[in-house]
């Protein structure tokens, strides 16, 4: 029973807490700009849950069974290539994951279009491996962290995009407009998610 | 006379007059003091005779008892303090000089002045009971010293930068700033820095709304936007034990900062009857009035309905999120209750939260600002839910603030747009189906 609510503890902590956009401000470049409008922003929201839920716990296994000090499969300490490990995981990872998703469900590989690819090089990715790697989770943890985090940046990207959607009408003086508009908004929103800090 | 005076001044603001600039002053103040000039005739158009100038000021109307409280309180709470505690006690015959500097400072030298100092009979207090029509009014009196040296300066500071933009951008001064005007003095503390209220209106009216175009088009509500950039920007002004009431120097926690304590156990009334003392007084019935300190408009929830009242009748604010505010606090504090925790956190009832901190205040107007809030009628239910929701998860779960109104409304209104989207690709999927069928 303790284990579950530590799990869920976790799964709202990486969520909302430590939320990677909000928070750590991770991933801006695809934040800012594929949150136009309300429905492209859910598929990319949808598209980082799942790579985020399938790359952090495959990086664990591949960071405990071989790179971490005295490992299962190679005993010597190869810490020090964990970042490009993972780069390298996360992209092969996300190649296989369209190769697949374009064979057997055509229709969803659609929907996220260009949007897998562009998460390749998405920093909250990578950086969801690397604090799973700071935090020295196991491999239920990161399964739950890699959901978790996931989530809750799709949940920021579509808060954006529901923002955006309403700020359309709006009338913002000329040298804001555009992306300088969104980053006061992302401002105010981090304002807004201050709610969870010390949970 | 009046009409005359502004009639004569207006062809000095219209376009090639020599004020031209300043069109919107001009504007403000004719429309406040009369009905706008241009009348929409043909029937069609004439719905109802209200707009948003109305709107706004039945607002500040449902405010009035709030701002009646926050002054009698405030200054009840600081002559209380100046009367009791040993530390700050004047004898009746003792100058001036007996007090600390800055304890009450230039405010005692005004009721000195005014032969108001209720404070010096010493006998008030134990007659708290007995219905004294010269304590009243010395305490109101000296709750607007309090009060409104921090109200005109957010009219003065915030009013010049709403001016400033509607002049350089060429829309109306909305009344809507007469509401935000009014809300945000009174979630502050009494003591705070007038620099300080100076900057959070500032940051609250130029961020919070005036860049996104002025009212009706910013997304947070711009009261808390400033409250909350003073919050995280000078916690020490506006947090913890020694700033909810108006005297310098004496610390006395509110009562949710009491209970966040994790040393306090059991039910919240006997937790704060041990805590204050049980001669100070600290039922549910206090809370409920208002006779406790906080911040200066937010401790009687009594006045907080009455401002519902009126804001239901009028159908101006909306009774949906008040009661998605009230069912979601409800409704997780019982599930909390529930828990075998003994902290008394956890087992605050709903009745309690009602009363406690900002509760009431927040769900009754920062909530219901019809700008910031989901648009929908189903989204209103989600919104207050979440808003309720959010509260008591703040207040519980979370060490960090001992209140959570003020955070909860703000994340809720950042998801608000997001609530319509769905409750409205809901309902258009729901259609689409029935068009099918």
């Amino acid at each position: 029973m303790d284990a579950i609510l530590d799990l869920i503890r976790l799964f709202l902590r990486s969520a909302f807490v430590e939320n990677l956009a909000l928070v750590y401000f991770l991933g801006m470049c695809t934040f800012l700009a594929v949150s136009k409008n309300v429905k492209t922003a859910l598929g990319l929201g949808v598209a980082v849950v799942v790579v985020q839920g399938i790359t952090i716990p495959v990086n664990y296994l591949i960071y405990d069974f071989i790179l971490k000090e005295g490992a299962y499969l190679f005993p010597a300490n190869l810490e020090f290539l964990s970042l490009i490990c993972f780069i390298g995981v996360i992209a092969a990872i996300v190649q296989i994951l369209e190769m697949v998703l374009d064979k057997y469900f055509p229709a969803l590989f659609n929907t996220l279009g260009i949007f897998l690819p562009l998460i390749t090089v998405n920093c909250a990715i990578l950086g969801g491996s690397l604090f799973m790697q700071q935090n020295e989770y196991n491999f239920t943890e990161s399964c739950v962290y890699g959901v978790g985090s996931g989530f809750g940046w799709a949940v920021a990207i579509a808060a954006l995009a529901g923002i955006r959607e309403k700020i359309t009408y709006s009338d913002i003086p000329k040298g804001l407009r555009g992306l300088g508009m969104v980053f006061v908004v992302v401002g105010l929103m981090a304002l807004g998610f201050l709610a969870f800090t010390g949970i | 006379m009046l009409r005359k005076l502004l009639d004569r001044f207006e062809p000095l603001f219209h376009k090639g007059g020599k004020f031209e600039r300043l069109y919107p002053v001009y504007e403000a103040q004719d429309t406040f003091l009369y009905n706008t000039g241009e009348v929409v005739k043909g029937r069609t158009h004439v719905r109802d005779a209200i707009d948003t100038k109305r709107m706004m000021i039945t607002v500040v109307i449902a405010l009035i008892p709030c701002v009646l409280m926050a002054c009698y309180n405030t200054g009840y709470q600081a002559g209380k303090i100046l009367e009791t505690s040993p530390a700050f006690v004047i004898s009746d015959s003792a100058p001036p000089q007996g007090l600390p500097t800055g304890l009450a400072g230039w405010r005692y030298e005004v009721m000195n002045t005014l032969n108001l100092k209720y404070w010096d009979v010493g006998d008030f207090y134990k007659n708290l009971t007995a219905f004294d029509l010269t304590r009243i009014v010395s305490c109101v009196i000296f709750g607007l010293l309090y009060f409104l040296p921090v109200y005109i300066v957010t009219m003065a500071v915030g009013g010049a930068c709403e001016a400033l933009f509607s002049i350089i951008r060429r829309h109306e001064i909305n009344e809507g700033f007469l509401v935000t005007g009014l809300l945000y003095p009174l979630t502050l503390p009494p003591n705070i820095p007038y620099w300080q209220v100076a900057l959070g209106i500032m940051f609250g009216v130029v961020v919070g709304k005036e860049i996104f175009g002025g009212t009706g088009r910013n997304f947070l509500n711009p009261a808390l936007t400033g409250r909350a950039f003073l919050y995280f920007a000078y916690p020490k002004q506006i947090s913890g034990n020694s700033v909810w009431t108006g005297i310098d120097g004496y610390s006395g926690a509110t009562a949710l900062g009491k209970i966040a304590e994790p040393s306090s156990t059991g039910p919240v009334g006997e937790t704060l009857a041990t805590l204050y003392g049980p001669s100070s007084g600290a039922t549910w019935s206090d809370f409920f009035w208002g006779n406790v300190h906080g911040s200066m408009g937010e401790t009687s929830a009594f006045c907080c309905l009455l401002g519902a009242v009126i804001l239901i009748m009028t159908r101006i604010g909306s009774w949906r999120i008040m009661a998605g505010v009230l069912i979601g606090m409800s409704a997780f504090s019982v599930l909390l209750w529930l828990l075998p925790k003994q902290e008394t956190v956890w087992n605050i009832l709903p009745h309690w939260h009602l009363v406690l901190g900002g509760f009431a205040f927040g769900t009754v107007f920062m909530a219901t600002d019809p700008v910031s809030a989901s648009m929908t009628n189903t989204g209103k239910w989600i919104y207050g839910g979440l808003i309720g929701f959010m509260t008591v998860l703040v207040r519980t779960v979370n060490p960090a603030f001992p209140e959570g109104i003020m955070l909860a409304i703000l994340f809720a209104n950042v998801l608000a747009p997001l609530i319509d989207y769905f409750v409205v690709q809901a309902n258009v999927k729901r259609r689409a189906l029935r068009y099918v069928a």
